[in-house]
């Protein structure tokens, strides 16, 4: 690692490292796409090739220096190039959410004053047309896919593979003028400008420089050991910080393999494909997968589901410990060997984790079960805390430090402190920049000396060092009688159960809490076939009375376990109602990364929290939904309203 | 109407060639039931025709008419300026025209791949022996075969089901299948039998863009027989109206529309 990333000559931007690579690592796959379903794979000499005919093809329609160019698509490497050719070029790139409606979008392309969009095809470039006119300054539209192209306006919309051949074929006249943009490239230039989820209000751009990304790709790769031959799979949105580090930043910096899956949908099959030795994914992954291991066992024969059984039982019990270097017994680990032969190896081929060194999980809190399952298996998951103006690590745990309650200690050049009123503050040389045309933000987020709030709360354990994150520091409130409200905590507990996606702890102010409970349809709808429980639509799940049996018995469960916590014994579920549609992006309730919108809901449902707190047992209630193509609907319901069973509380007192 | 001899070009900007398809006073009986009535109307170049009627107005039958299914009891069929026989399937499916039922006609035991590969069956030259070794001729041939079926798969976006027995999909991705195994034929003429049957608003959002992909990137003409008035007046060119057997309306969507006949008859006449 050392002769390979001489520290006193670190390059010092995205296209910097791009050459640096071509140099020590010329020979190995840089990016993979599966299409026409093969692996197609490019070296990094041939990366590097089809990136500068990227650039030079940019500098032929005018991109200048402090351009904003979008980037609207899946995980492609033409779209990952794409970035970087607008690098070159001295602009800067912006990648945003393609499932985003039209409308969101506007906001995001007006805001930068994107002069180039790149479209991943067809339905991007449409939706960047219709808001065309509200966003004025967009000058060119490039796209990936020619699919459906072909009667669009070509003296501004263009391919960019025939970009590239421009480019190529103008390489005289530009080449100069490509190398002089780079060559003024450096720590302090601008490396992305990605924009917030928008948990509240509207979406910010985070500016990050080169030197947060090259430092923070270097010291996380460092941590973690990762190297040119590691694998990753590129499957996040590529808006989110999150895709950036790893699929541009670390991948730069380590020089490993960028893999793109062929579609959204064969997303696991091409997981199984690569076996990627690197993975992050947030929670959400895991739970699905374990889920669908699940519901498939439940359907295997008694031999196969016996043998299952025990040895996952095994697992469970000396799996992570062996996973962390401790001692175990020497019967217990041929056990365990035998097991990895029978059971753990052909079920981590199935998941695709055949190969995996290090996998990450963040953005929510992971249940507990799930996280042991896959670390009982010898998958080294671990979890990280980080935010997009932090160029993502804040804290992340080290092996053989890994618990499912904690998200470990501050990641290699990062300071964290507590502040007073109980809120994370880090300064570290990932911080960004500023929020793009909007000093305010900035100055209100990162103080003069760098240290910036990041709106959540949390405490380091005394004995380990950890740090454990309760809440949103905002949305930690009081209830009426002066009690700490910590909804999130509540929320997260629920949603360990499977048969809950999502749920929303209402409470500040009150008296006591109430909760909306979104079924999973997945795992009900199995649960369901089980029992003989006939259904014929989402709502009519919801609503069935053994459900509302179910989800009842689970609330109790969570609230005895919450009344356990002498601090947060006030966060019971009294009241529940199960939800009659599944809270959804489309309809503002949920953030595009799946983050649940608060006030949003407690506005849009304020009739049906008014009928979790008025005793009423049932109440009739219209929604209004968005489907996917932005046109409106309504669902029609009548909703239950149980009573949940509440534990005694301070148990603490009475011990 | 206006003189389109030569072709004509439509709304938005095709150029649409000469006649593909020629019907000439086709009349089709089974036994005293007359299902087609002296109908004459003809099939252009790269066009999207649509045959629109209410239930039992023989448009299936028509289509089957235009496939070589039936032989019409009287009338001519010309096809690139040759008079049609009646013909064997196969004869059909060489000439370039491939369909899709009304009642999804597919192998529900195999997977999505394989049946659309059956699609490729008429092109494929490698002999019995050598099929069954995989060898030689063979191989190189399933691999060309199979690289044009990717390219299929990739278009009409049914990647992640690709080795999905066929018997595990729902209706709209059944649909779609019988779509590409119709695609792989590469056709000159593609006939569809209510394409967007008992699809919901999404899936027929997406049926429509695949026809109208497809006419544009591979210039395919589409005769589409369809219920839902709203897509036929989005997608096709120019319509053939049926009632009772008989021809009741031709033309571009909206003169359609305003046809009195035709609105009396499909769309219904105001009791008052």
């Amino acid at each position: 690692m050392a002769n390979r990333h001489p520290d006193g000559d670190t390059p010092r931007s995205i296209p910097a490292l791009l050459a640096r690579n071509v140099k020590l690592h010329g020979g190995l796959p840089a990016y993979r796409e599966k299409e026409f379903g093969i692996w197609q794979s490019w070296t990094w000499v041939q990366a590097a090739e089809e990136i500068r005919a990227l650039a030079l093809g940019m500098l032929s329609i005018g991109v200048e220096r402090g351009d904003h160019v979008a980037i609207i698509g899946r995980n492609r490497p033409m779209h990952y190039w794409s970035m970087v050719a607008a690098q070159m070029c001295g602009a800067v790139p912006v990648p945003l959410y393609q499932d985003a409606v039209a409308e969101e979008m506007a906001y995001v392309l007006d805001h930068c004053g994107a002069r180039f969009v790149v479209c991943g095809d067809q339905e991007q470039v449409d939706k960047v047309l219709e808001v065309e006119d509200r966003v004025p300054e967009i000058k060119h539209i490039l796209y990936t896919d020619k699919r459906g192209m072909r009667k669009y306006d070509h003296s501004r919309m263009n391919a960019l593979s025939d970009l590239q051949a421009e480019g190529r074929a103008g390489h005289y006249r530009y080449d100069a003028e490509l190398d002089a943009r780079m060559a003024e490239l450096d720590y302090d230039s601008t490396c992305v400008m990605l924009y917030t989820s928008g948990t509240t209000g509207r979406p910010k751009g985070v500016v990050l420089s080169n030197r947060n990304i090259i430092e923070t790709a270097k010291n996380s790769a460092a941590f973690d050991n990762l190297n040119a031959l590691d694998e990753v799979l590129a499957y996040l949105p590529m808006a989110w910080v999150g895709d950036f580090i790893f699929s541009i930043g670390q991948a730069m910096w380590t020089g490993f393999c960028v893999n793109c899956p062929e579609s959204p949908g064969t997303m696991m099959t091409d997981l199984r494909e690569i076996g990627p030795t690197y993975f992050f994914a947030p929670p959400r992954v895991f739970e699905t997968q374990l889920t669908n291991v699940m519901i498939r066992m439940e359907d295997a024969g008694r031999f196969k589901k016996g043998l299952f059984d025990r040895y996952m039982a095994l697992a469970r019990r000396v799996g992570p410990a062996i996973l962390d270097g401790k001692p175990v017994g020497v019967l217990d680990r041929l056990n365990y060997a035998l097991g990895g032969l029978l059971i753990y190896g052909p079920l981590k081929n199935t998941l695709g984790f055949s190969r995996i060194r290090v996998g990450y999980t963040a953005g929510e809190a992971i249940g507990p079960e799930i996280f042991e399952f896959y670390r009982s298996l010898g998958i080294n998951l671990k979890q990280l805390y980080g935010q997009t103006e932090a160029s993502v690590f804040i804290t992340q745990q080290p092996d053989g430090q890994v618990r499912s309650d904690t998200v470990g200690v501050p990641s290699p050049g990062v300071e964290v402190r507590i502040g007073d009123s109980g809120e994370v503050y880090y300064r570290s040389p990932g911080t960004f920049v500023e929020y793009f045309k909007n000093a305010e933000s900035t100055a209100s987020t990162k103080d003069p000396e760098g240290w910036v709030a990041t709106g959540d709360a949390g405490f380091f354990e005394d004995d380990t060092g950890h740090l454990r994150i309760i809440d949103r520091a905002k949305d930690v409130g009081k209830l009426s009688d002066g009690r700490l409200f910590a909804p999130k905590y509540v929320e997260n507990k629920l949603k360990f159960y499977p048969a809950i996606l999502e749920a929303v702890v209402f409470g500040a102010g009150r008296d006591r809490c109430t909760a909306f409970i979104n079924i999973d349809l997945t795992a009900v709808g199995n649960w369901a076939e089980r029992n003989n429980i006939a259904y014929a639509s989402y709502q009519e799940l919801a609503g069935h009375p053994q459900v509302y049996q179910m989800i009842s018995e689970h609330v109790a469960e969570v609230n005895a376990s919450v009344a356990r916590d002498p601090m947060l014994s006030g966060c019971q579920v009294h009241r529940f109602l199960v939800l009659h549609k599944e809270l959804d992006a489309d309809d503002g309730e949920l953030t595009r990364t799946r983050k649940v919108r608060r006030n949003i809901i407690a506005e849009k449902y304020a009739d049906l929290i008014a009928a979790l707190y008025d005793g009423r047992d049932s109440i009739y209630t219209e929604t209004e939904v968005t489907y996917e193509d932005g046109r409106k609907g309504a669902i029609k319901a009548t909703l239950r309203i149980a009573d949940a069973v509440v534990a005694p509380e301070g148990r603490m007192a009475a011990e | 109407m206006k003189d389109m001899s030569e072709g004509y070009v439509t709304a938005d900007g095709r150029q649409i060639g000469g006649v593909l398809m020629e019907m000439k006073n086709i009349t089709l009986r089974f036994g005293g039931v007359v299902a087609i009535k002296d109908i004459s109307f003809d099939i252009r170049d790269g066009e999207i025709r649509a045959i629109i009627g209410p239930n039992g107005a023989g448009k299936s039958s028509m289509l089957n008419v235009i496939s070589g299914f039936y032989v019409p009891t009287e009338g001519e069929v010309w096809f690139k300026g040759v008079r049609r026989g009646p013909m064997k399937p196969y004869q059909v499916a060489r000439l370039g025209v491939a369909r899709t039922f009304q009642n999804i006609a597919l192998f529900d035991g195999m997977t999505v791949l394989d049946n659309i590969m059956t699609g490729r069956l008429t092109r494929m030259k490698a002999g019995l022996l050598s099929q069954a070794l995989w060898y030689g001729a063979a191989e190189r041939e399933e691999i060309a075969h199979r690289e044009k079926v990717e390219r299929i798969i990739d278009f009409l976006e049914i990647q992640n089901i690709r080795k999905t027995p066929v018997g595990r999909l729902p209706y709209g991705l059944k649909k779609r299948v019988e779509l590409a195994r119709a695609l792989a034929a590469e056709p000159k003429l593609l006939l569809l039998d209510e394409p967007m049957a008992g699809m919901n608003v999404e899936e027929k959002e997406d049926m429509s863009r695949f026809i109208l992909d497809l006419n544009d990137e591979f210039g395919t003409t589409i005769v589409l027989i369809e219920h839902d008035m709203g897509v036929v007046m989005d997608l096709s060119d120019r319509v053939v109206v049926m009632d009772y057997g008989r021809k009741i309306g031709d033309g571009p969507p909206e003169e359609v529309r305003n046809n009195q006949d035709v609105i009396d008859a499909y769309l219904g006449v105001a009791h008052d």
